[in-house]
């Protein structure tokens, strides 16, 4: 087996038995800090799906956080509770809102796509702030999805292990995908696009799909991380939060399977970490700790060409 | 009546302050092909360093006249120390090393000058109101944005389309490696533009900081703004700024001013003035993402 593999395989195994692991040393903080890396995979890997396959670079990705979350919100606000209804009307409102900003983002090319991928974004931040009736700027309590009888979602570990059931599926589906022929061609676009269409290939089509099945994810990691804390607000869709995701993206290697799970342990572990490190050297400089991850991510974006999947693979 | 032009000088010297902030950031989008994000730093950061020497000198305009160098400098090391290695980057390799910037700014400015905001004072002879028009007051210290902008307007303008530094800016923008293979220093070039772009950020910054507040963080948002503004107007053109930051000024104040009571005859009014500011924030999207789907780059941009 490559290395790769055996780095991937043995982080699926720490991670399914993460709440037993936590349990045992006491540690029910590291539970929370679990469930919100393994949502933000999910979001990650959506997005690296556009953005590492598809050469599309979305700065709007954590609006989808906002419209699985708010749709789960508000349904909850108006009293509906079921996640029978709740979380297909979420990934619903996450496809059309895909695939409009898809189909009106798609036109243009570089920055340009960056920029207006980022005020669709911006633009469903300043509606949701506005709905002064679900909360406005403060956001909004809800009570968690229930699904009668099936599951419940107020059980930490059972929670847990939902997200991480819907981690491995969102894995599963998106390595498929990148490796049929829809994702070659999607590959294809991204190093020559012209030589595609002259192939005959409908590029926009592909791009087009690709988008709405990120967004899909994207709104499905939303609709977690509204169950997880039980609260949406327009926070959770700044586009400091899309640059968060691009950040963990290009951490863990753009365009690689297992890449955005590298990226998203190493985002949350690192704030874990830099903060009694800093505190170790001196008490209460801990909380100054993004001073030393800021330089970090500069050191990455210039020398760590590949983020960290590629060096697993530099080794094998 | 009076109110409706009262507005409308709001939203020029919005627009104005925007232009300052969006023509560094077109010029190094235009030149070097750098989305920096850090743009926004650098107006927190002149804004912080002028509340520094103005506490220092106690005098704002002095503070200002020994701010502006001190950002120049400050622009001129980031180049240096870390937008020179990104210029042949990718933009999301740029994208990931100015998010970092900004996360190390907005934390470096906690640990210097603390997390609480800074006031700076409106200076003495400026707070006061004058008369634009017989009967109609308007506070002075606005009124000198208006002009301060105006005037870096027209120098900027004529920099760009009378001098021999605007000549290699433009052939920058346009041909890069042409300009280079003629034998002028890019790096140099690079270097300069770079520190007048952050020279204007930072004048922006400590403008705005008698009218706002200085505060962490205040330049992530505008800078946004800024984006939209340079993206609307199309990367690299100042005109195309210039059109697209007056653009963005009226709308954003104008909707401010008088979406609360058009609100009100179709909503309750508490919901209509929680909802008024972002729906005006919501028309400048709304207005970059038609002129995009309208002209993908830009009004003023190069056709592709």
């Amino acid at each position: 087996m490559k290395p790769g593999t055996i780095v991937a395989a043995a982080l699926l195994i720490i991670l399914a038995a993460l709440p037993l692991l936590t349990q045992a040393f006491d540690q029910r903080y590291l539970l929370s800090v679990g469930t919100r890396i393994v949502i933000w995979s999910i979001a990650a890997v959506s997005l690296n799906m556009i953005l590492g396959y598809g050469g599309l670079v979305s700065f709007g990705h954590a609006a989808f956080f906002g419209i699985g979350g708010y749709a789960v919100g508000i349904l909850s606000a108006e009293g509906i509770q079921s996640g029978w209804v709740q979380w297909p009307v979420a990934l619903g409102a996450s496809i059309l809102w895909a695939a409009l900003v898809g189909a009106l983002s798609l036109r243009t090319r570089g920055v340009y796509f960056i920029m207006i991928t980022l005020a669709f974004a911006q633009l469903v931040y300043y509606l949701a702030s506005g709905l002064a009736g679900y909360g406005g700027d403060d956001g909004l309590n809800i009570s968690r999805s229930r699904f009668s009888g099936l599951i419940d979602l107020r059980d930490k570990a059972t929670f847990y292990w939902l997200c991480f059931a819907l981690l491995c599926a969102t894995l599963w589906f998106c390595g498929r995908l990148a490796n049929s022929r829809f994702g070659y061609v999607l590959r294809g676009a991204k190093s020559n696009e012209l030589r595609m269409m002259a192939l005959g290939f409908p590029v926009f089509r592909y791009r087009l799909v690709a988008c709405i099945i990120a967004g899909a994810f994207g709104g499905l990691a939303g609709i977690l991380l509204a169950n997880e804390g039980a609260y949406v607000s327009p926070a959770m869709m700044s586009w400091v939060k899309s640059g968060d995701l691009i950040v963990i993206v290009v951490l863990g290697g753009i365009g690689t399977l297992f890449g955005p799970l590298y990226g998203a342990i190493a985002f949350f572990a690192l704030e874990e970490m830099l903060k009694p490190l800093l505190d170790l050297v001196h008490k209460g400089w801990g909380e100054y700790w993004q001073i030393v991850f800021g330089p970090l991510l500069v050191l990455v974006a210039l020398y760590a060409r590949g983020g960290m999947a590629s060096l697993l693979k530099a080794r094998g | 009546m009076e109110y409706l032009l009262i507005q409308v000088l709001n939203g020029v010297q919005l627009g104005l302050l925007m232009f300052l902030l969006a023509a560094g950031l077109t010029l190094t989008f235009g030149i070097m092909d750098l989305v920096n994000l850090a743009h926004g730093s650098l107006y927190m950061m002149g804004a912080y360093i002028a509340w520094t020497f103005v506490t220092w000198t106690d005098s704002f305009v002095l503070g200002a006249l020994l701010a502006l160098p001190a950002t120049f400098a400050l622009g001129m090391a980031v180049e240096a120390v870390v937008m020179r290695r990104l210029y042949a980057r990718d933009h999301l390799d740029q994208v990931l090393a100015t998010f970092g910037l900004i996360l190390f700014f907005n934390e470096l400015v906690r640990v210097l000058w603390g997390p609480a905001g800074k006031s700076i004072a409106v200076p003495p002879f400026l707070s006061r109101t004058i008369e634009i028009l017989p009967g109609v007051p308007y506070p002075a210290y606005r009124f000198a944005l208006i002009v301060v902008g105006a005037v870096v307007a027209i120098l900027l303008a004529w920099l760009v389309a009378r001098t021999r530094l605007g000549m290699l800016i433009r052939a920058g923008a346009s041909n890069r490696r042409m300009i280079a293979a003629l034998g002028v220093n890019i790096e140099l070039l690079f270097s300069l533009v770079f520190g007048l772009g952050a020279v204007f950020a930072g004048l922006a910054g400590l403008m705005a900081a008698p009218i706002s507040s200085v505060k962490i963080g205040m330049g992530d948002d505008i800078l946004i703004l800024a984006f939209v503004i340079i993206v609307i107007g199309g990367i690299g053109s100042i005109k195309g700024a210039f059109v697209a930051a007056m653009l963005v000024g009226q709308i954003d104040i104008v909707g401010r001013a008088f979406l609360p009571d058009l609100l009100k005859t179709v909503m309750p009014p508490a919901s209509a003035s929680a909802a008024a500011p972002a729906i005006s924030q919501v028309l400048v999207y709304i207005l970059m993402a038609g002129v995009l789907v309208w002209r993908p780059t830009g009004l003023f941009g190069q056709r592709a």
